[in-house]
């Protein structure tokens, strides 16, 4: 493990929050605003991590477990995640599977937590976040499949390296798989057309609405949790996207972040322009992603078959 | 470099996807139009002794017939019928996609089966063919809507043109002609159709045509 | 020659397009249809020379149905003469449903009538199996309108379900000419044309395996048109409700034409060595179209649909007779004539009881030989012709048919085949005999029930010819048949 490997969880930690920020300076300058800082969420941080925390009665440590938990796992889905051209620093054959099963422990404890409350409100986010979660899963788990089909391997670092001679052959099957995760992108993290993150109505929050009532240092951990999410989702899909290496560590690092910015106005521009689904629409969206990494799948096996 | 005729094939089946998908009537005729406009550039790809007089015009051909005023024609129908949304079929949307993808990987393995007798422009191509086929057919048999089976119609005779298309690129242009001229009349006869059952029934709802029967 | 055969009806077509009087119509339709009976018994003495390079050419198969064809055109314009003018006359209101409906207009009948045709005259001609697709194709677009002549929901639903099934089966039928095509492939280069002639030729060459492909795509897309079971669910409701005239032409001639697909790539099968295959599909289909047609004729309450069914009986024994092979086929050949000749006499005479009478139900109709004796005498005639009792012609091609299946060894497939006949014999006599006697539910006298020249000539002299071929075969006709069966692989 060189030090380089490191270099991409640094930038995880550091970069993530200014990465939402760069998601809300965008939608502002569409609305022809001026808008919050691109560092607001770090202020907000600080903010939050000062402030003390009120319990309600009805909760046990269910409540107080799950933004820790979900911290952790994302923290953890980080290390696995290659970036630019250095490997994770994490890596082993089968670290994709873990990396979809650490995001869906952290829904879980955010899922548990919200229903430990006791409140309908974050009851009703919840069955909806499950349920849009449940759809979506699939779709990340096929498209990963797909593209460790075609590189056979199933360590996502190993992957990432050999994606360099796939756009060569056939550049279609990331293509596809790239839109299915940034559909999964935008259903993971809560933004239009799925969810709306800035929806004051609660009868329309998904994700919002579960978090309702913590408050203090739990809520700067899930609003870090939720940036990170942000940013290891974003990495994937960069990755497949802009595998392509020139040889200089540095260049393909500056790449790569480029790349995330993009994607991160991309992500503004496609929240801006549309409105959010309604609540029936959405599975049809998801399912659609799905099938999208299905077709990528079966166009990998098919062309083995030959 | 990436193959074009593969990604023309992906293009295919994509169309094929969000076809069966799709509510609107309007966004399946587009789409219908699309995969005419798509195999039109086929035949100037898939030649073995380069892009002769012969490819050309069955591409422009296929491209106005396929791409142009089949659609319009059915645009055409469309208005006159006034209906914009197809209800839901016996076989939900969200299902038909599954179904899709169900017939793609059948189409797959069907066609490994088969020993080519010719070298094929891509592996995609003949799954992907019968896929379209298969799609269409998956159409006409779950849709209601008189419109929604033409375009059905529409989407089988790509297929059946891909296939031949690909395995059979010698039949001769007459026939090609001819064929791309019955499909023609054949959905003129068919518009034409539709536009009385929309004046006779009020509504062009083929599942409500019972009255005939045993 | 022959390309004067396609292009008279196609002008007359225009002209009757294009036409702006009121009569006349049938005048176009009656002189076309002797133009061209005449051009087709010229021949079969001076046997026309192909053309486009053997894409179009008379042989002896094509000859036999295009003079089916011919004749029984020249019968339903003549009865159009006098339908269009009484229908130009009367009230129309939809006998069922009692709703007022319009006509389609004459002009439009006419033209579709004479494209109808042409567009038949062109499959049996054709000897490209692309041109034969685009032919069959053509037929079904052409008689799509025919059927809706009749305004009302009921011909439009039959003429929908008619176009869209028609149309998906033969777009499969076109599926299967690809792969024919295909099968002319070996080692990467193309053998032979897709011209029946060079298949033939050079049929022990050919890629087996895509040939009994294309074979079964095109006997189900063919089929499809041809009315046989499963694929026949639109024929009872087509030729039910289109004019009388018009389901004449589509049960005996339009399906012949279908049947006529199949033959070709049947031949196509016999060369290449394949017969078993093809032959066996071929029987299966057959005998499940008798059954399928059996089971809805038991009980049937409409009598046009009843004879719908009947054409799905008889097209399930035209390939059960080719299916068997040896003298299978010479009674099929026979048997297409037979049928063809009965049932358009049969629906020209139902449509005579349904001017009468103002009902297609069964039990409505009573006393048909006190009302239209001519037309009950017939009407009877006909049902025992078509049922296979002697002395008329399908007795002998039946028997043929039945003879060939014992000769050959299928003894279960003969008794079956026997069982189910008798079973049609039932059910029609239940329905047919009780219609001719009885007290007239009608009063004798009246409009529509004069027994005119042109409703009664033609579907008696079409009787009077299943007879005589019940009892004597002419040489000629006798020869020409022979020959279709030699070069279906029979005897």
């Amino acid at each position: 493990m060189d030090i380089g490997s490191f270099v991409p969880l640094v930038l995880a930690l550091t970069v993530a929050p200014l990465f939402v920020g760069v998601i809300n300076r965008t939608k502002a300058v569409f609305a022809g605003r001026v808008g919050p800082p691109l560092f607001q969420i770090y202020y907000d941080l600080r903010k939050l991590l000062g402030k003390g925390a009120v319990y309600s009665r009805t909760t046990t440590w269910v409540f107080r477990a799950g933004p820790i938990i979900s911290l952790s796992a994302v923290l953890v889905a980080a290390t696995i995640i290659p970036f630019g051209s250095w490997a994770a620093p994490l890596r082993f054959p089968g670290d994709l599977v873990l990396f979809v099963y650490l995001l869906g422990l952290a829904r879980v404890f955010t899922v548990l937590a919200a229903l430990d409350t006791g409140s309908s409100f974050e009851g009703m986010g919840a069955s909806r976040e499950v349920l849009y979660s449940a759809l979506a899963e699939p779709a990340l788990i096929l498209g990963l499949a797909a593209i460790a089909r075609k590189t056979n391997s199933l360590s996502l670092s190993e992957m990432h390296q050999g994606l360099g001679s796939l756009w060569a052959e056939s550049g279609l099957v990331p293509v596809l798989v790239v839109v299915a995760l940034i559909v999964v992108l935008l259903t993971e993290n809560s933004r239009i057309p799925v969810d709306d993150p800035n929806t004051h109505l609660e009868l329309t929050m998904i994700h919002e609405v579960m978090v309702l009532d913590h408050g203090g240092p739990d809520f700067a951990f899930i609003m870090y949790a939720a940036a990170l999410k942000l940013w290891v989702l974003g990495t994937l899909s960069v990755d497949m996207l802009l595998p392509a290496r020139s040889g200089v560590v540095l260049v393909d690092a500056v790449v790569a972040l480029a790349g995330m910015f993009g994607l991160a106005a991309l992500v503004g521009i496609v929240e801006s322009t549309m409105a959010r689904l309604r609540l029936n629409r959405v599975p049809q969206l998801l399912v659609g992603a799905t099938m999208i990494s299905a077709l990528a799948l079966v166009l990998v096996y098919g062309e083995a078959i030959k | 470099m990436i193959s074009f005729v593969e990604l023309l094939m992906i293009l295919i089946a994509l169309t094929n996807l969000m076809l069966v998908g799709s509510s609107r009537i309007a966004a399946c005729i587009n789409l219908a139009a699309a995969q005419g406009v798509v195999l039109s550039l086929l035949p100037l790809l898939v030649t073995n002794d380069g892009i002769g007089l012969r490819a050309v015009l069955l591409a422009v051909v296929v491209f106005s017939v396929k791409g142009l005023f089949l659609p319009q024609l059915l645009r055409r129908a469309l208005l006159t019928a006034d209906v914009k949304h197809e209800v839901e079929p016996w076989v939900g949307f969200t299902a038909s996609i599954v179904l899709n993808i169900l017939l793609l990987v059948l189409s797959f393995w069907v066609t490994a089966r088969l020993t080519m007798p010719r070298p094929m422009p891509s592996p995609l191509a003949l799954p992907l063919a019968l896929s379209t086929i298969l799609t269409g057919l998956f159409v006409i048999i779950s849709r209601f809507n008189a419109l929604s089976q033409v375009v059905g119609y529409l989407v089988l005779e790509n297929g059946v043109y891909l296939f031949g298309l690909i395995l059979a690129p010698e039949v001769p242009l007459l026939v090609e002609m001819g064929i791309l001229l019955d499909v023609f009349v054949a959905v003129f006869v068919m518009g034409i159709a539709i536009f009385h059952i929309s004046r006779e029934f009020d509504h062009i709802d083929v599942d409500q045509l019972t009255t005939l029967k045993d | 020659m022959i390309i004067a055969l396609i292009l008279i009806p196609l002008v007359a077509a225009m002209v009757a397009f294009a036409w702006r009087g009121i009569v006349g119509c049938g005048a176009l339709l009656a002189a076309t249809g002797l133009a061209h009976a005449a051009l087709t018994a010229a021949a079969w003495f001076y046997p026309p020379a192909s053309v486009m390079y053997g894409w179009i050419e008379l042989d002896m198969t094509g000859l036999l149905f295009l003079s089916i064809v011919s004749a029984l055109f020249f019968a339903s314009a003549v009865y159009c003469v006098g339908y269009l003018a009484r229908e130009r006359s009367t009230k129309h209101i939809d006998l069922e449903e009692h709703v007022y409906f319009t006509n389609e207009p004459d002009r439009i009948f006419a033209g579709c009538m004479l494209l109808f045709l042409a567009s038949m005259t062109l499959v049996t001609v054709s000897q490209n199996f692309g041109l034969l697709w685009v032919a069959v194709e053509a037929t079904t677009l052409a008689s799509a309108p025919l059927i809706y002549f009749h305004r009302h929901h009921r011909s439009l639903e039959a003429t929908w379900k008619y176009l869209l099934i028609c149309s998906v089966g033969i777009a499969l039928a076109l599926l299967g000419t690809f792969l024919l095509a295909v099968s002319t492939l070996v080692d990467g280069t193309q053998v032979a044309r897709l011209v029946r002639a060079d298949l033939i030729r050079e049929a022990a060459r050919l890629d087996s395996r895509w040939l009994e492909l294309a074979f079964i795509l095109l006997l189900v897309g063919y089929g499809t048109k041809m009315g046989l079971a499963p694929m026949h669910t639109w024929l009872p409701d087509a030729h039910s409700e289109s004019p009388s005239a018009v389901s004449a032409l589509l049960s005996g001639a339009l399906l012949n034409c279908a049947f006529l697909g199949i033959l070709r790539i049947h031949q196509v099968c016999v060369a290449a060595g394949r017969a078993n295959f093809s032959q066996n599909l071929l029987m299966t289909f057959g005998l499940l179209s008798m059954l399928i047609a059996a089971v809805f004729i038991l009980g049937q309450t409409d009598f046009k649909r009843m004879l719908a069914y009947s054409s799905v009986e008889h097209m399930g024994i035209l390939a059960l007779g080719v299916g068997l092979g040896g003298a299978g086929v010479f009674g099929a050949a026979l048997h297409a004539v037979n049928h063809s000749l009965t049932k358009a006499a049969l629906f020209l005479v139902a449509g005579n009881i349904l001017t009468a009478y103002g009902t297609k139900s069964v039990s409505d109709v009573r006393g048909l030989s006190r009302v239209l004796p001519l037309s009950g005498m017939l009407w009877v005639a006909g049902f025992l012709a078509i049922t296979g009792s002697p002395p008329f012609g399908p007795f002998l091609s039946e028997f043929t048919i039945l003879k060939a299946a014992i000769d050959q060894g299928f003894g279960l497939v003969a008794v079956a085949y026997l069982a189910l006949l008798a079973l049609i014999f039932i059910g029609m006599a239940s329905i047919v005999l009780p219609m001719a006697q009885g007290k007239p539910t009608v009063p004798a006298a009246g409009p529509g029930r004069r027994e005119v020249l042109w409703s009664t000539l033609p579907p008696s002299l079409l009787c009077i010819l299943v007879l005589i071929i019940g009892v004597y075969i002419p040489p000629s006709l006798s020869a020409a048949l022979h020959e279709v069966a030699m070069s279906l692989g029979g005897r």
